[in-house]
């Protein structure tokens, strides 16, 4: 039987690092190519020499495709294409090919140029790789080969996010991440009932229902807007892309709706870049976003405006959006210390805060903080400098060794989720949509995925898998074989008669199927036979009939001739002068034996073919020996 | 047929280059019958056999055709129809006529009835054969076709025994193989029930498989069916697969329709949504379960967000979210009990309400809608989700929720925090929306003082950013003050900010925010006795002044004078002569009472002022009658015609300014009017323009005399002794006699008769227009260049205007004495509440250059047209009025006129 294998390198019953080897049909297929962010050492990549030890992964894998931008599942492409050594085709999506350069370039520097570390990819590795990526459009199919085909849906979660439906021949899989159903902020995910053999998906919120988008969405801005309106700032911690650009739109609309005039700002840099792809690819978004579009693009926002750092002592309300989320380090965290004094400005913490952060500090309460105090150490520079130059060596040695500095909150702190990832009734309500034979479940954590597989396996009643790491699933698939048909065959079968063909019925013909080279052919079998080059043997059955009768053998035939001319009507009759009665196909001969010349043998025969057709030869047999005893 | 054939050959022949240039060069041949008519026509003829004939035809469909020529074609196929024996040619030729009445430029008018009539009466009578023939055909398109027409023909009797019935035949089709068959297969079933055919309950199994097709259409299709079914059959009861339970049909076909509401084509899931809306039928159990949607994080259950501001409430805790996780989920779910796809009708309009498609959404406001309005207890429970939608991204969604919650706001009751949300969205920066909101507010029941509180300062903002606003939110505190005068009472002393010992300053009385609120209270005041007592001395004075000038936002504290006006005209009714001493005054006193009271009483202002203008005609009429005034010479009889045309113009004011008037009001205004006409006539009489136009005149009068009588002959046992009265009465003697002893016992009779009596209808309102934009207070002249065109923006609310589309004019007076009439367009006028119109247009304005900046005067008119047979034509004073044959068409100014400063500029070379 044919099968499907997947295996997971990464995200097998663990969340990072997606990146999933399927081979369907013969072809090998890897699936996303992310990295792991919490680890720093190897564990941080797949684990390539899994599909070979040494030699170019080129050689073993027919494509790669990745799904969206993140870098849990893109950040080890340049790593396996140029390190590792990989030439064959990678597959995006437009916009994913547009942004996820950016992403890779800022994960380097932090990687090399912050923490020193070597042996890592270069800029020119990240150029290189992104050579090898070919663009998917929506809907559209792709030949990778002459058998493998891929095409490429919508799947919410972020911009340019993609399921993608992989076929060979009859076998298929769908590979999706998080799809998200019911956000309707932004993004929207639909997909054929394509009925593929494995539907693999991500399951981070395996164990979650979600509330309605709608009263966060309204808390939010009512928060907001409550803030402005007694003349407080909001600062609003953002990752760079995809919530950000979320939460920008929502303002926007808001401040278009309400008539609000208080200044929105945009921190610069990244997500300024990440902006304008959101602006040129504004025909992947939601229907709000692309309706709009009509009057003017979304993202060429009215009220938003590019941030400066002077712009944080400005008097009067104002809402900023600042880098990065968890206000650690960055713009954010200097606005945050400027701001954090006054009780009437706000910070919205609109997603999760790793621990030790000072986002995860303030989310728990802690309403006074010690803040490294780089800012008066500056302060002491430039008083050594204005002062003598031979102590500046000694005062730099004391720059170093930090102040820190009392920080009291006073500001109101808000927690705010919006997460873009499935719940588990989104993933479900995708299965309907898509009625897959098998389930695979990725990315998320083993327990939860248990408690999905179980809900998944009673509702459906299809088989789901759950592997780990470097474990293999293994699906066997029943796939139809297709099988050519002479197009004469067909006419006469269809000459034939009979109801019309109704795909739910099986329909029995005669043919010949011949196998050659790896195709397969139904032909009709005289055809067959002049392909093949052989003679037709005939095949014959006989039967003798003894009779008793006191005619002579001709009279004998004579008289069973007329017989059957009265009995068979319908059917061609023929006495032949050499002495025998052919029926149709069917020839009777009398001979008489020599001891005894009342008892006659008759002698039917009739060919292989006419066995199977309703013909008259059983009722001649039949009528044979009711003959014999009409003369007994 | 054949002299048509030759007359489009003809016609075809002077467009030969058209043609030629059409038809590919190679098929020279068919210059010589270059009309695509005479072609077909006579390929047709040549045509030997059926597959001949449907080659032809073949052939000739993928051809286009030009408009100018289908009629032609059309009627040789309907004539081939006629002739032809073999049904797969008929077909063609149906499909084709259908194909054809679709080009563009083609009016099907002419034919349709035509070949209605041929298809019908031909396809009943061959339908067996037919179908049989056809059904079974290997091309999808015939038997799409095929069932269409089983559809739209098959008879509705039972069956004859040999026939099979159409219903199983059609449901036979149900699985076909090709999804637009099966489509087809299901609108053919729907079609034979909209034509009356019950259908059975057995379908419903079927077209309950068909809810899970692959193709989109034939899902909607069949949502549609088990629509249908569900109605038909309500109360069946149908087995739950899988249990033995069982329950009705219309809960099983509600909870089926629900799932459909998360299908993954929006198409369906509109169709679903709006289906769900018109199952009323549907028991209480499963409509509650729309609603349902249970959230878990980590497996364990977590409350809503609905549930969590309810238990806020509740609790007394106000605002949330401020600590970390309080929506942190609580108690451990049994994983077995989680149910991950809802199964029914869970949570289907929770789905609905947040789908990405905001036609899906609107779909699901609007079913919540009718659901709600048929259940009050569902109207309080999805009143958390309709408040949410409040915050939807889409306008129109917006606006939608917003007009639901109004309708059903008979039967709910808003908390706290809901107002809350409510009341957000009066910051929108549309009108639309606040006005909406305003209206919603007018018709919504608050809980606590509290909510009062929030919602008068939630207007009051709105009032500030918005002050155009203004009257409406001014009505909206008026219903919220009568709606809630014990919740208003507590809250007085703040509202008013009066003090126990301490005198506080008199606030500023031209500031719409303090009206607003003197609204609020006066208007609860009316039904809670005890609030007066509250009131301090200024309040009672602004009280007595906004009375006077807002009188239809503030209502009288204590006296009441519905009886006033019966009063007065029944004071009236006692003047019997017209020439009685201290009638006139008494007239005169009356009017203006009547006139104050208009002003007064919103209520009775129609029937007030209907009144006093009925009696200034009369007194008019009156004093053009006394002796003196016949005793001076012709030149000054010019006083007198203008009279006469004042009262003329007043009867038509009457008559088509007010609703809600009877016959027999209608009758008085048309005596008034006669009686204008026939002093119109005496005068005519007096001044002696020449004898000819006198007796044409004259006769003119009686035909109209004649006329009046035919049209209210019911009315004229009511009008006794009035001038009608006798003049009918004297009619033998005047049609006989001269003109000039015409005009004589007109005139005695004229002076002889009484005063009429004015019935008061049951409800009489007079149409009103205010412009409210432009205000007309601008200093600042609008300034373009002239002969280019500036647009103005009007926004006017119109008032008991039926049908305003038809009637309701601009009218733009320059300064030169030169008048514009503008009719707005249909789709500027805008609904919002019964008898109540909003019109907002433009007009456009253009002028010759000015040297400097002048007044236009902009104003609104009714438009009227009699059809009524009396005739005008011998008036030649009267140009204001242009009378066609038979009808009187013209407008009344019934808009104060607002001055607008303008100064179009020469323009710059």
């Amino acid at each position: 039987m044919p099968e499907i294998n997947v295996t997971p390198l990464g995200a097998g019953q663990d969340v990072g690092r997606s990146c999933i080897l399927v081979s369907i049909g013969g072809k090998n297929i890897m699936l996303d190519c992310g990295m792991h962010m919490g680890y720093n050492d190897d564990r941080r990549f797949p684990d390539f020499s899994y599909i070979t030890q040494n030699g170019r992964l080129t050689d073993f894998l027919d494509c790669v495709i990745i799904s969206h931008f993140h870098l849990d599942h893109c950040g080890a492409l340049p790593y396996m294409s140029e390190m590792v050594g990989y030439d064959g085709p990678i597959y995006m999506t437009h916009p994913t090919k547009a942004i996820c350069p950016i992403l890779l370039e800022d994960f380097r520097k932090i990687t090399v140029d912050k923490k020193g570390e070597t042996n890592f990819f270069t800029s020119q590795m990240i150029k290189d790789c992104m050579k090898k990526v070919v663009p998917l459009n929506l809907h559209q199919t792709v030949q990778v080969d002459d058998e493998l085909e891929i095409k490429a849906y919508y799947a919410g979660h972020v911009l340019g996010a993609a399921m993608v439906h992989i076929k060979v021949g009859s076998e298929s899989v769908v590979y999706t991440v998080s799809v998200n159903k019911y956000a309707k902020s932004h993004i929207s995910a639909w997909i054929d009932k394509c009925r593929p053999d494995i539907l693999i998906s991500e399951s981070t919120y395996a164990t979650t229902i979600r509330d309605s988008k709608r009263c966060r969405e309204r808390d939010f801005l009512k928060k907001v807007h409550e803030t402005i309106e007694r003349g407080g700032k909001v600062l609003i911690p953002v990752f760079a892309l995809g919530r950000a650009q979320e939460l920008c739109i929502l303002l926007e609309t808001f401040w278009e709706r309400m008539n609000l005039k208080a200044p929105i700002y945009f921190s610069t840099g990244l997500t300024e870049k990440a902006n304008h792809y959101y602006k040129l690819f504004i025909t992947w978004t939601n229907q709000k976003i692309r309706k709009t579009f009509v009057q003017r693009n979304m993202f060429e926002f009215k009220h938003i405006k590019a941030f400066d750092r002077s712009y944080a002592d400005n008097p009067g309300p104002m809402v900023v959006f600042a880098t990065p989320g968890m206000l650690h380090a960055g713009q954010s965290l200097q606005i945050f210390k400027k701001w954090a004094g006054n009780e009437k400005n706000m910070v919205i913490m609109p997603g999760y805060c790793v621990q030790g952060t000072i986002g995860h500090k303030i989310l728990n309460g802690q309403r006074k903080l010690e803040m490294e105090g780089r800012a008066t150490v500056r302060l002491l520079i430039s008083f050594a400098l204005t002062k003598r130059l031979i102590h500046v060596g000694k005062l730099l040695a004391c720059v170093f060794c930090f102040h820190t500095l009392q920080l009291d909150v006073k500001l109101q702190v808000e927690y705010m989720s919006f997460s873009a990832h499935a719940d588990a009734k989104g993933i479900m309500q995708l299965i309907r949509m898509a009625e897959p034979r098998n389930m695979l479940l990725v990315h998320g954590e083993a327990v939860k995925m248990e408690f999905l597989k179980g809900k998944i396996e009673q509702e459906f009643s299809i088989d789901c898998y759950m592997p780990a790491n470097g474990e293999t699933a293994t699906v066997t698939t029943n796939p139809s074989v297709p099988v050519d048909i002479s197009l004469n065959l067909l006419k006469r079968e269809m000459a034939l008669g009979g109801p019309l063909p109704d795909p739910k019925k099986p329909r029995t013909m005669h043919g010949t199927l011949i196998m050659k080279e790896n195709s397969l052919k139904l032909v009709s079998s005289e055809q067959a036979l002049k392909e093949l080059g052989l003679n037709e043997h005939q095949l014959r059955f006989t039967c003798r009939v003894q009779l008793q009768d006191p005619h002579s053998d001709p009279d004998t035939l004579h008289r069973i001739y007329t017989h059957l001319k009265s009995v068979l009507k319908g059917y061609t009759i023929q006495h032949l002068p050499d002495g025998t009665v052919m029926v149709e196909s069917i020839v009777i001969k009398v001979s008489s034996s020599a001891e005894d010349t009342n008892a006659k043998v008759l002698l039917l025969s009739w060919s292989y073919q006419v066995k199977h057709r309703h013909c008259p030869c059983s009722r001649l047999s039949k009528l044979g020996q009711k003959h014999n005893r009409l003369k007994t | 047929m054949a002299a048509h054939l030759k007359k489009r050959v003809y016609e075809e022949f002077s467009k030969v280059v058209q043609v030629t240039h059409e038809e590919a060069p190679a098929k020279k041949l068919r210059l010589s019958k270059p009309s695509k008519s005479a072609a077909l026509h006579v390929d047709l003829c040549k045509a030997s056999s059926s597959t001949d004939a449907l080659q032809y035809l073949l052939t000739f469909s993928r051809k286009p055709v030009e408009a100018e020529s289908v009629e032609g074609v059309v009627r040789i196929l309907l004539e081939h129809y006629y002739k032809e024996t073999d049904s797969s040619v008929r077909l063609k030729i149906a499909s084709l006529l259908g194909l054809l009445s679709k080009t563009p430029g083609f009016s099907p008018d002419c034919i349709v009835d035509d070949a209605i009539n041929t298809l019908s009466s031909e396809s009943k009578k061959h339908l067996d054969s037919f179908t049989s023939g056809n059904l079974s055909d290997s091309s999808f398109g015939v038997r799409t076709k095929c069932l269409q027409l089983l559809g739209c023909l098959g008879l509705l009797e039972a069956p004859l025994a040999a026939m099979r019935d159409v219903q199983s035949i059609i449901s036979d089709y149900f699985g076909d193989q090709d999804p637009r068959v099966r489509t087809a297969a299901l609108k053919a079933m729907l079609q034979l029930h909209e034509r009356g055919m019950k259908i059975h309950q057995i379908i419903y199994d079927q077209a309950c498989r068909l809810l899970s097709d692959d193709y989109e259409q034939v899902r909607s299709a069949a949502v549609q069916m088990v629509w249908v079914l569900s109605q038909l059959y309500p109360e069946s009861i149908v087995p739950i697969p899988s249990s033995n339970e069982e329950i009705r049909l219309v809960d099983d076909a509600f909870g089926k329709i629900s799932h459909m509401v998360s299908d993954g084509s929006w198409m369906v899931r509109v169709q679903a949504a709006k289906t769900l809306g018109s199952m009323l039928q549907v028991s209480p159990h499963f409509l509650e379960q729309t609603l349902d949607k249970k959230l878990m994080s980590d497996l364990r259950r977590k409350r809503t967000a609905h549930e969590r501001a309810k238990e806020l409430f509740a609790s007394g805790e106000f605002s949330s979210g401020r600590k970390w996780a309080d929506d942190a989920p609580k108690e451990k779910l049994d994983t077995n009990t989680v149910n991950l796809i809802a199964s029914g009708a869970c949570g289907a309009f929770v789905h609905g309400l947040e789908d990405e498609m905001f036609e899906v959404r609107n779909a699901a406001v609007e079913a919540l809608c009718q659901l709600a309005r048929s259940s009050p207890s569902f109207a309080e429970k999805c009143l958390d989700f309709l408040v949410d939608m409040f915050n939807d991204e889409i306008e129109e969604v917006r606006l939608q929720s917003i007009h639901v919650l109004r309708q059903i706001s008979t039967h709910i009751t808003l908390r706290e925090d809901q107002l809350d949300t409510v009341l957000a969205v009066l910051e929108d920066s549309s009108r639309d929306i606040r006005e909406a909101l305003h209206e919603l507010l007018c018709f919504t029941n608050v809980s606590t003082k509290e909510c009062i509180q929030l919602a008068l300062l939630e207007l009051l903002k709105n009032l500030n950013k918005y002050p155009t606003d203004r009257s409406s939110v001014w009505k909206c505190l008026k219903f919220l003050g009568s709606r809630h005068p014990t919740l208003v009472l507590p809250l007085v002393p703040e509202l008013l900010s009066t003090h126990p010992y301490f005198d506080t300053p008199e606030p500023d009385m031209d500031d719409p925010a303090y009206i607003a609120v003197l609204v609020l209270v006066f208007n609860a005041a009316t039904s809670c006795p005890t609030m007066p007592a509250l009131f301090s001395d200024h309040t009672f004075r602004h009280y007595a002044y906004l009375r006077d000038s807002l009188s239809h936002l503030v209502p009288p504290l204590r006296v009441r004078t519905d009886l006033f006006l019966q009063q007065s005209l029944n004071r009236v009714s006692t003047i019997q002569n017209l020439e009685a001493a201290g009638a006139p005054e008494l007239l005169d006193l009356t009017i203006r009472d009547l006139q104050r009271l208009g002003e007064l009483q919103t209520e009775l202002a129609g029937a007030a002022d209907f009144c006093a203008t009925f009696l200034r005609c009369q007194l008019l009429l009156m004093k053009a009658l006394q002796e003196k005034l016949w005793n001076i010479s012709v030149p000054l009889i010019l006083k007198q015609n203008i009279t006469v045309t004042a009262v003329l113009d007043e009867s038509y004011k009457l008559e088509f300014l007010y609703s809600g008037l009877e016959n027999r009001q209608v009758a008085t205004i048309h005596h008034v009017r006669l009686q204008a006409k026939a002093l119109q006539l005496i005068l005519a009489a007096r001044t002696r323009h020449g004898l000819d136009s006198l007796i044409s005149s004259c006769e003119k009068f009686l035909q109209d005399v004649e006329s009046f009588q035919r049209l209210f002959l019911t009315e004229l046992p009511h009008l006794q002794d009035s001038f009608v009265e006798k003049l009918l009465e004297l009619l033998p003697r005047l049609s006989s006699c001269k003109p000039v002893e015409q005009v004589k016992i007109l005139q005695t009779t004229l002076r002889q008769s009484g005063l009429l009596q004015l019935r008061l209808p049951e409800q009489i309102h007079r149409a009103t227009a205010t412009i409210i934009e432009p205000t007309g207070e601008s200093d600042n002249p609008l300034r373009f260049t002239s002969g280019l065109v500036v647009a103005l923006d009007i926004d006017a609310t119109l008032e008991h205007v039926q049908d305003p589309q038809n009637s309701v004019k601009v009218q733009v007076l320059y300064p030169d004495g030169q008048s514009h009439v503008i009719h707005p367009k249909p789709a500027d006028f805008r609904k919002p509440g019964p008898n109540r119109h909003r019109l907002i247009t433009q007009v456009y304005l253009s002028h010759t250059a000015w040297t400097e900046p002048s007044q236009i005067e902009v104003r609104l008119l009714l438009a009227y047209s009699s059809s009524c047979s009396s005739r005008l034509g011998w008036t030649d004073a009267m140009d204001s009025l242009h009378p066609a044959e038979g009808t009187v068409e013209g407008t009344i100014p019934f808009s104060k006129h607002v001055k607008v400063f303008i100064m179009p500029k020469p323009a710059r070379r």
